[in-house]
């Protein structure tokens, strides 16, 4: 690891004011941070602990529910507003690392984490765009069954390893962020950046910016289901995942909402098949148009050809799944 | 302010860098926690944080000052082993014995898990109140801790033995 200066700060100012020094890095729960510090593909000059700030989990003025930075993602999935009421938060959450992992991670650093990408990790062996700008991409021609078919660029087909982020994504949260110059609030969709030729850029963050909180807005009606595909039972990254939010009113769609993991550089809103179904017949034909629409610009590697096809067959199961109970 | 580990104080390192894992190894000499993986994909460093456990390699020692730690040495004792220690020895809960001490802190903070309604992965009902340690349960909520030499079956029996249902 290289040398760093540690501040442990109690108030998001404070944070703010050291954060916006050079080489400044943010410190959550240091579950994806302290590895890629003792990796040395992250070399902060100064690590600014954040994990005495807001930890509160609490319902807002509008009927949504708000997530401190700090929240840990146990306390997060086994809070009871989010069990009872956003219980794809809860399995979302539940889907991903390990208990101890859980116990550790915070929000805000859930939603920083890099990629898991292999070629990304071997700073000896191997170009990344993501790590070195500039230098090339050996995932592209290399071993990538675990690599994007969505939007994904020549520089980079990296994905994000996220479960609750797939989950916020579909519940439409907010992150709250705060710079030197105030606050601003970003929706989760727009959070996270797609690689394009910047691939070294994960997020919309500015430099020296805090993710203070996130909000979710009241919750939806209809039934809710995160289902993960994974290479073991417990315990790994997704192939694909997807969480989904139906409600079915009269056989037809009366709202849904859908988002993917494991497919793209970010978290990967399915507003395509959205569009597709609203409106129309809860059948299983539909669902499989809408996974076609959804997933009909995707672009396979050379070994992740399957994703697609899994995707599509995950998306109309879970669709299944959910509309089932809801016929009239 | 001290790091409190197995009701001693400990001065948190001058050096960042130093991981909770090096800090009870190296400068305390507390080798009951072990080095695996060194980042976060074995559970043999677990250790108890306020009775939570976590990955002490991917802790840094500065990052727990004020809190209270608990490795395998804080538990038992030759001569005095926690129930959970007898239990592995019982079912044959381990044969080299590496990833022991991270399995025995991860599985005694799993069960205050369980006991405050915990959700897991494999839970059917997310609102459940009280959780049954079902050998499905244990086997998903200690997935972060890898054994090598392949003593699972004893594993999940020693902790069903002292913290599943009839143990209640």
């Amino acid at each position: 690891m290289t040398p760093f200066a540690f501040s442990r700060v109690a108030s998001a100012d404070e944070a703010v004011r050291l954060g916006a020094l050079p080489g400044a890095k943010y410190l959550g729960g240091g579950t994806n941070l302290v590895d890629l510090m003792r990796e040395t593909l992250e070399r902060p000059t100064s690590v600014v602990d954040v994990t005495g700030l807001s930890s509160d989990i609490g319902e807002t003025d509008d009927g949504g529910l708000s997530l401190g930075a700090a929240a840990r993602n146990t306390a997060v999935a086994e809070h009871r507003l989010v069990r009872r009421r956003y219980p794809l938060l809860s399995r979302a959450i539940l889907s991903g690392a390990s208990g101890q992992i859980r116990n550790m991670a915070t929000v805000g650093g859930n939603l920083l984490q890099r990629t898991r990408c292999a070629y990304f990790y071997d700073d000896d062996g191997a170009r990344c765009n993501k790590r070195a700008p500039g230098q090339g991409c050996d995932a592209v021609g290399g071993f990538n069954r675990i690599h994007a078919v969505l939007g994904a660029s020549e520089a980079c087909v990296a994905t994000h390893p996220s479960d609750m982020c797939v989950a916020l994504t579909a519940l439409d949260a907010q992150v709250h962020l705060r710079g030197q110059d105030g606050g601003r609030t970003v929706p989760m969709v727009d959070f996270h950046r797609l690689p394009e030729d910047r691939p070294e850029i994960d997020t919309v963050l500015r430099p020296g910016e805090l993710i203070t909180h996130v909000s979710l807005p009241p919750p939806l009606a209809g039934r809710s289901a995160y289902r993960k595909v994974r290479d073991r039972a417990s315990f790994a990254f997704a192939l694909i995942s997807i969480g989904a939010v139906l409600t079915v009113e009269d056989d037809r769609v009366a709202d849904v909402r859908l988002a993917l993991g494991g497919v793209a550089h970010k978290p990967w809103r399915a507003f395509k098949a959205e569009a597709a179904l609203r409106g129309g017949p809860a059948t299983e034909a539909a669902f499989g148009a809408a996974a076609e629409a959804e997933l009909a610009d995707a672009r396979p590697l050379e070994h992740n050809a399957f994703k697609i096809e899994l995707a599509k067959r995950t998306m109309v199961a879970v669709l299944g799944e959910l509309a089932k109970g809801q016929a009239s | 302010m001290a790091i409190l580990i197995n009701a001693q104080a400990v001065s948190a390192p001058d050096d960042p860098r130093v991981s909770l894992l090096d800090l009870l190894r190296e400068q305390l000499h507390l080798t009951g926690t072990k080095k695996g993986c060194n980042q976060g994909a074995c559970g043999a460093c677990t250790v108890l944080v306020d009775g939570e456990r976590v990955l002490s390699c991917l802790a840094l020692a500065v990052q727990y000052d004020g809190r209270q730690v608990t490795t395998v040495e804080g538990l038992g004792a030759p001569g005095d082993l926690h129930p959970l220690q007898a239990a592995f020895v019982e079912h044959d809960g381990f044969q080299c014995g590496y990833c022991t001490p991270g399995q025995i802190c991860s599985a005694i903070g799993m069960a205050a898990e369980a006991r405050r309604g915990v959700p897991s992965h494999v839970s059917p009902d997310l609102e459940a109140d009280a959780v049954d340690l079902t050998a499905e349960e244990v086997r998903e909520r200690m997935s972060g801790n890898l054994c090598r030499c392949g003593a699972y079956n004893g594993i999940v029996a020693s902790i069903q033995e002292i913290f599943g249902e009839a143990a209640q």
